[in-house]
């Protein structure tokens, strides 16, 4: 089975992490702009993250055979710094339009102050403005009441609910989010947030439609092949297949291919590991239509259990 | 006719029309002095609006780019590499302005875009300017961009200081870039250079790893006592191309030590082919 993780933080993560995943079929990542764990405080040191999202991390995930995509945005957590948010909100435009780039985010409310609603609003603004998709993080304290308010203030800067997905989900917030027409996605942590047990009930119970699941793996304990496990788990416990592949790879697609930069054919039409080719010969492909049958083997999924 | 109205007529020959004129409007807003932040959002969105299709030059075309700028080789270029450069030439009126937009666009640019500005350097405005922008391009750990410096680009042979130079040499040798397509290759070769091509084959040795015969282009010519050492060993225990560089690196050398081994290993080779025809024949070999 091919999977995408669409929330992960892969400049954290080591090359044997690229590895292990390239082999449990993840074809492609979205990488959210985040903190690094603690505030920054220079513009300078935004811009240069940003520019190693869409430069070096997505050639060292190319390097692995796998596509690597981005979201750019300032996080709640530093929007606390107001006086450096305004200098990283004039830098975002820089960003927000090159190519990989799938949407605003990862935005939303952290302590869920006056300041990170401002900056939060902002971004609607810009992205609404840029016609481009939110991912929005939700809060991890008082998550329910944070997750009603991320989804009121962004219907009221005039979001289309189908051009936002709705992070770090769990039981308590994913019907509302559903039934208001928003995209529902859940991180799969080790302890934290969901486990892939609990994710197993989610989708016995709320089938598979705009719901979608996610490692947010970064700097801290957590799991970039949480996706793949869950997939294995939600087929052991008997859940049809058709809907672990749209919890794992379909929707996550959907969601976020609206943006026209996130093609399910810049990983399904078979490309050597040749930056040159990658990045420069797509046209080399115009016209053609992806032929699954010369689709590389997808190895079986192993962790390599090295001593037993 | 310049390098950059070139640019705008091949262009116009090839882009469908909402493309030419979103290029229109973007190449009158870059000459009526663009204001920085929208010189960046133009130019991040370049790709969205022609794609990256190949530039796909005809012979003729490639033979009036280099008449118009000795060196000039955008054989390979893309449709939103073109664009790119054609932009940022628009919207600077000198070089001092050039390279400050330059640096900054670099700063936060993806790899393609990284990719455009390199290979535009031989047609930016007051080319000593570049220099260290270009030996920024140099050290890059992305081999894409590397080679967008390194590769059927006058800009290196031209500007570059002999350590530059000799860096970028071997930082392809490095990353297992061919040689062939670095412009200048033969004409800023220095017994410096060679010395380091000599130490980096011993280490590669050393490793039992393999040494790209391309490496003894730049060797051959300063080739005189100990150095001849190595030919012997390609020519004793080379590859079929090992052996084939050997001879081709020592027609070049002065060194009556050097016509000495060639008689003896390789008489067959001074038959006055084309020596650079034959060095593209074992790049293409080694790829």
């Amino acid at each position: 089975m091919r999977f995408i993780d669409p929330h992960i933080h892969m400049s954290a993560r080591t090359t044997d992490d690229y590895e292990r995943m390239a082999a449990a079929g993840v074809v492609a990542v979205i990488e959210p702009a985040f903190w690094l764990g603690q505030p920054r405080t220079h513009v300078g040191t935004f811009i240069d993250y940003l520019a190693n999202l869409v430069g070096w991390e997505r050639f060292r995930a190319s390097q692995f055979g796998i596509r690597h995509y981005c979201t750019i945005g300032l996080n709640s957590k530093e929007a606390n710094n107001e006086a450096l948010a305004e200098q990283v909100m004039d830098i975002l435009p820089l960003f927000l339009g090159k190519e990989g780039v799938v949407a605003v985010g990862e935005i939303g409310y952290d302590d869920q102050t006056e300041a990170e609603d401002k900056f939060y609003r902002a971004q609607l603004q810009l992205a609404r403005d840029l016609g481009m998709l939110v991912q929005v993080h939700t809060p991890h304290r008082d998550k329910k009441r944070g997750t009603t308010r991320s989804m009121d203030v962004a219907v009221e800067m005039g979001l289309d609910p189908g051009s936002v997905i709705i992070d770090h989900n769990n039981e308590e917030t994913v019907q509302e989010v559903l039934d208001r027409g928003f995209w529902a996605a859940f991180t799969i942590y080790p302890e934290t947030k969901m486990g892939s047990e609990r994710m197993v009930e989610i989708a016995r119970r709320y089938g598979s439609n705009r719901i979608f699941i996610d490692s947010s793996a970064d700097w801290g304990k957590s799991d970039p092949l949480a996706v793949p496990k869950t997939a294995r788990l939600m087929i052991e416990r008997g859940i049809p297949r058709s809907n672990v592949e749209a919890i794992c790879y379909g929707n996550a697609l959907a969601a976020f291919g609206s943006s026209g930069q996130f093609k399910e054919e810049d990983w399904l039409i078979h490309q050597p590991r040749d930056e040159r080719l990658l990045y420069l010969g797509n046209s080399v492909l115009r016209g053609q239509q992806p032929r699954v049958d010369e689709l590389p083997a997808i190895p079986e999924f192993d962790e390599r259990r090295i001593v037993k | 006719m310049t390098p950059v109205e070139l640019l705008g007529r091949w262009l116009a020959a090839r882009l469908p029309e909402s493309a030419l004129a979103w290029l229109a409007n973007g190449i009158e807003r870059c000459s009526t002095g663009i204001a920085d932040r929208d010189l960046y959002l133009l130019m991040s969105a370049v790709s969205r609006h022609v794609g990256k299709g190949p530039l796909a030059l005809t012979d003729a075309e490639l033979a009036a780019g280099s008449a118009s700028r000795p060196g000039w080789d955008p054989r390979d270029w893309t449709l939103d590499q073109a664009v790119r450069v054609y932009l940022l030439c628009a919207s600077t009126s000198g070089g001092a302005q050039c390279s400050v937009r330059l640096d900054r666009l670099c700063s936060a640019a993806d790899i393609g875009e990284l990719v455009a500005y390199y290979r535009g350097l031989p047609l930016y405005p007051d080319q000593p300017r570049y220099a260290l922008r270009a030996a920024e391009g140099v050290r890059s750990n992305m081999r894409v961009v590397f080679e967008a410096v390194a590769h059927r680009n006058p800009y290196p042979s031209e500007e570059f200081t002999e350590a530059a130079w000799n860096q970028l040499v071997l930082k392809a040798l490095f990353v297992g870039s061919p040689l062939a397509p670095i412009v200048g290759l033969d004409r800023r070769r220095n017994p410096t250079l060679a010395r380091m091509l000599c130490d980096y084959a011993h280490e590669r040795w050393a490793a039992s790893r393999p040494v790209s015969p391309e490496l003894w282009r730049c060797v051959g010519l300063f080739a005189a006592g100990p150095v001849l050492e190595d030919f012997v060993r390609l020519f004793e225990r080379g590859t079929a191309d090992e052996q084939q560089a050997a001879a081709l690196g020592l027609r070049e050398a002065t060194d009556p030590g050097a016509a000495r081994l060639l008689e003896l290993h390789a008489p067959v080779t001074r038959d006055g082919r084309d020596s650079s025809l034959a060095w593209e024949r074992l790049t293409a070999a080694g790829t």
